[in-house]
């Protein structure tokens, strides 16, 4: 027997139904559209269901199934116990089949509305949608939510499918009702495709064989049009773009950048840029462990060696040096929230895009939409499931390109500072200004020219703490001290700012943000001036207070956490606050109806129920010195 | 009871029992070969479009992973879902060598042939494979016959991955599981978030959208990464085919000496293994579709002698992949309860 003819033969076995490589698809629609019952028919109609699978399978119809004692599909895809209990799938579950034409990976995404984060999860890897609605039901609200959602995501095909007809009479006229108010809704969202069939999931009907019983229905079964729809190769069209991973250097001899490329085509010679420096090379090799390759295309994973060395990064992407990506580190993007936490404007995230890490901040909430009837409506705040339109501005510049067009290019999640979720995802529509006019004139007299004169090296030295701890005391005492020793400084409080810079803002969280952000700022403007800026303010948040330290260079940021705890508080009450706080007279009081997050890494902690404020003070100027910062 | 008979020592007649430690050994040194050069040697056949789509995807996590986490590691377990993960990892890092060790964890009841193996890889790809053991459980006596597959595997397996995990301080472990595998996987994260104390929580998973992984974790946290997530057992052996990675010879049907139980039959693969009242290991053509410990994986039958005959025996197969290992049997939803508890 020769063994290489038996090993390409079954290779061609196995091939041609992996020729036309994966199909990412997502089911979505209301809870009970049979969503599940849909995919558990796809696998047991593909023969991909084992024996024992099917045993498992009807052991739990009959225990769980709301079939009687017929095969409930459903049950194959619930897998945590709790969801099984409830009946309810609550998150992204992916499945495989694969048919004589296609492999397929199909997305289960949740149809209960609160659970609108992970349909944006299953969308977000999904080339198509199958649309589930209940021929009984019609539309209904989630459907369009859900069809607002894969739009979002960038899906460009979708398939109504109007389940259930064997409820509805089989009714041709239920199904052209039912598609015409679909198409009222989604014809203007811009999808490529729409493509209406009606079936019976749990029949099977119109799913993998054609029905008989409506016989009036001439299009494709499902699965004949999942297996035709072309995918778009258009994204082979587009200019190459390769966000880098990983600099490849195994020996002093071989540099190369690995990646993903995640659009266009490249080949060894083409002209390359870093798209941030806009320094140019040509490709010289692609390198694999299958050997070097003539050309790679959008979904590979490569390795590029350049024909010469220039300065490229893990965060940096390399893009066709005849059509570049925008670099900017202001655009407007429409973001998806995913947190319990509300989205706050001003408010410092971790935004990754592509390899590279940002610290991002929300500048402009525009509007929220309102996804059940595509409103746009005015909010400052966004929620879990809230999708808004933000003016988003990065620490750094970022290199894009609108997501509708290159997907990976203009898609970023946003991650929560302290807690490390992904709190929201963000889909890029245009930058705002280009990185590269955004140069700033360059002063004669600089900072450092500045402290010298004074003799010192500025700083903000931030006072944190509840209201009554102490911290204007302690503050003021800094001050007094430090101007005694001939020092220059300047203080900051809520008496200054409250009553002046920020008099339109009140005590909300949107607005105890935005507090911190004005203040940061003007105290970066007299550290500029080369000051020692003593500020107390309660700054309740941990992420205001790092986004005030990432402001000024390392060392800037001095964090003193003034101590005390809240009873000591209540007792001291000096400006009666507590009182009224407590008889309900003011909200959202710090450490009373509002939370107070305790810092982790302050520079000096000070126990105010032990040392008096000269001993505090004390404690401060040392630490100063100690650091250098009083020349 | 009593004690089973090592094979080949009781009179009982095998083609490959612990003895093709040779043929081990070269077949991983001439695999080692292909990854030496920077400049590797062509292919004769293009990979199949659908393998090549999964390859990228799973290049492309590796890296994600060498890049943002300072102490990854790679959860190594011998069998073909390692094999198949190893060789990705020895293609996404090329010419590099994959930048983080290995990690076994050894159960003390793995197949001879599976350490073998292991220690062929180890030497001949000149990789570091660490291994674990739970010396504690170890002087217990700890084995699945006397405390049953749930005890020896929560200490000998779980209790000793988290150890390997506190005492190396990994931030990041990659793992072989795939989302076809078993219900309670299909939901989970490519990058799954543990705590300190290695859990799993299915209701607080973080969300997944695109390639773009969020990789930020706090001092003692740490993230189980499955690079084969979206790989079926068909892509596996097809892969496994196409690209000619070798596999543990049990994998291959040759006549082994077992003793059926439950219905499952179980290799006598050392004198550990006891012989119940009337039981006599007997030889059979069989070969195994996953393997795990000895005492709790089951043998099919089968003449399937090369990888060809397997993936021809696959297509027709009616079985599904974990039923034979015998820890999933022990009662509904136990996959998820063990991941809780921090089972890979």
């Amino acid at each position: 027997m020769n063994v290489q003819t038996t090993r390409a033969e079954v290779i061609e076995r196995l091939t041609h139904s992996g020729q036309r490589g994966v199909l990412r698809f997502l089911t979505c629609g209301s809870v009970d559209d049979g969503k599940s019952t849909l995919i558990g028919r796809l696998l047991y109609d593909s023969k991909l269901l084992f024996e024992d699978q099917i045993n498992v399978l009807e052991k739990d119809s009959r225990k769980h199934g709301t079939t009687g004692d017929e095969i409930d599909f459903a049950l194959l895809l619930d897998g945590l116990e709790a969801e099984r209990e409830q009946g309810i799938t609550i998150d992204v579950a992916y499945r495989f089949f694969a048919t004589e034409k296609r492999k397929f990976v199909v997305a289960d995404t949740p149809g209960h509305e609160q659970y609108t984060r992970n349909m944006a999860t299953g969308a977000s890897t999904a080339d198509a949608a199958v649309m589930m609605i209940d021929a009984r039901k019609g539309v209904l609200v989630q459907t369009l939510r859900h069809t607002y959602i894969a739009r979002m995501m960038g899906i460009r095909h979708i398939v109504l499918a109007v389940n259930k007809m064997d409820l509805a009479d089989h009714s041709r006229g239920r199904f052209h009702e039912i598609v015409a108010e679909y198409l009222k809704s989604a014809d203007d969202l811009g999808f490529e495709t729409i493509t209406p069939i009606p079936m019976s999931a749990r029949y099977g009907d119109n799913v993998t064989r054609r029905s008989e019983a409506m016989a009036w229905y001439d299009g494709p079964t499902l699965i004949e049009y999942l297996e035709d729809l072309d995918i778009d190769t258009e994204i082979q069209n587009e200019p190459f773009r390769m966000p880098v991973q990983w600099v490849n250097r195994p020996n002093l001899n071989f540099r190369g950048y690995s990646g993903t490329i995640v659009s266009g085509t490249i080949r060894p010679g083409d002209a390359i840029v870093v798209a941030h420096s806009g320094v140019g090379a040509n490709v010289d090799r692609i390198v694999s462990a299958d050997g070097d390759l003539e050309q790679a295309v959008a979904g590979d994973a490569v390795t590029l060696v350049l024909n010469h060395e220039i300065d490229v990064s893990r965060g940096d992407v390399l893009a066709a040096a005849d059509a570049r990506p925008e670099v900017t580190d202001q655009f407007a993007a429409e973001v998806l929230w995913m947190s319990g936490e509300d989205l706050l404007p001003g408010r410092s995230y971790l935004l990754k895009i592509g390899t590279a890490t940002t610290p991002a901040t929300v500048s402009a909430l525009k509007h929220r939409i309102d996804v059940n009837t595509y409103e746009k409506k005015p909010s400052r705040k966004l929620e879990m499931n809230g999708i808004g339109m933000c003016n988003v501005s990065t620490a750094r510049p970022i290199a894009f390109d609108p997501y509708q067009s290159i997907r990976d290019m203009g898609a970023f999640i946003l991650v929560d500072r302290f807690s490390n979720q992904t709190v929201g995802a963000g889909m890029i529509e245009f930058g705002l200004r280009r990185a590269s006019n955004i140069h700033q004139h360059a002063m004669d007299v600089t900072k450092d020219a500045r402290s010298v004169i004074k003799g010192q090296k500025p700083a903000i030295l931030w006072f944190t703490g509840l209201s009554g701890a102490g911290k204007s005391t302690v503050a003021n005492a800094v001050e007094r001290k430090l101007a005694a020793a001939g020092h220059h400084t300047y203080s900051l409080d809520g008496d200054n700012i409250r009553h002046g810079l920020n008099r339109d803002l009140g005590f909300t969280d949107v607005d105890r943000v935005e507090n911190i952000r004005r203040i940061g700022e003007v105290g970066r403007l007299f550290v500029d001036a080369g000051l020692l800026v003593t500020c107390s303010f309660i700054s309740p948040f941990r992420s205001e207070r790092q986004m005030v330290r990432e402001l000024v260079e390392d060392g800037e940021f001095i964090e003193v956490f003034v101590d005390a705890p809240i009873e000591v508080c209540i007792q001291r009450d000096p400006k009666g606050l507590y009182k009224k706080a407590q008889a309900g007279e003011i909200k959202n009081f710090t450490g009373f109806d509002s939370p107070y997050e305790r810092p982790e890494n302050a520079e000096i902690h000070i126990d105010t129920t032990t040392v008096s404020a000269e001993e505090a003070a004390d404690q401060v100027i040392a630490k100063l010195r100690e650091m250098g910062r009083l020349g | 009871m009593r004690r089973g008979k090592l094979p080949g020592v009781g009179g009982l007649d095998t083609d490959s029992t612990g003895d093709d430690m040779g043929g081990i050994a070269q077949t991983v040194r001439s695999y080692a070969e292909r990854f030496r050069s920077t400049q590797a040697g062509t292919r004769e056949r293009p990979l199949s479009a659908h393998l090549k789509t999964l390859e990228a995807e799973s290049m492309h996590i590796m890296r994600e992973v060498a890049a943002e986490f300072s102490n990854p590691v790679m959860l190594y377990s011998i069998g073909k879902d390692s094999a198949v993960m190893l060789h990705l990892a020895l293609k996404a890092f090329y010419p590099s060598r994959p930048p983080f060790p290995l990690q076994h964890v050894d159960s003390t009841f793995k197949f001879r042939d599976m350490i073998a193996f292991r220690d062929a890889i180890a030497k001949e790809l000149g990789l570091e494979v660490r291994v674990e053991i739970n010396e504690e459980g170890r002087a217990k006596g700890i084995n699945p016959f006397d405390h049953g597959s749930q005890v020896h595997t929560q200490i000998m397996k779980t209790e000793a991955l988290r150890n390997a995990m506190t005492r190396h301080g990994y931030d990041a472990a990659f793992g072989g599981a795939r989302r076809d595998e078993e219900k309670s996987r299909a939901k989970e994260r490519i990058f799954s978030f543990r705590d300190s104390n290695h859990s799993w929580d299915p209701k607080n998973q973080r969300p997944e959208l695109w390639r773009n992984y969020n990789t930020k974790i706090r001092k003692g946290e740490s993230i189980r990464v499955f690079p084969l997530s979206n790989w079926t057992e068909l892509d596996i052996w097809q892969y496994i085919l196409e690209e000619d990675i070798p596999i543990v010879p049990l994998y291959f049907a040759a006549r082994r000496p077992v003793v059926e139980r439950d219905g499952q039959l179980i290799m006598v693969d050392d004198e550990r293994l006891p012989l119940k009242n009337g039981e006599t290991p007997e030889l059979k053509m069989v070969r195994f579709r996953t393997l795990g410990c000895y005492p709790l994986t089951g043998a099919i039958e089968s003449s399937a002698q090369s990888l060809e005959e397997i993936v021809l025996e696959m297509l027709t197969a009616r079985t599904s992949e974990r039923s034979g290992r015998l820890i999933d049997h022990d009662e509904a939803g136990s996959m998820e309860k063990k991941k809780r508890e921090g089972y890979f």
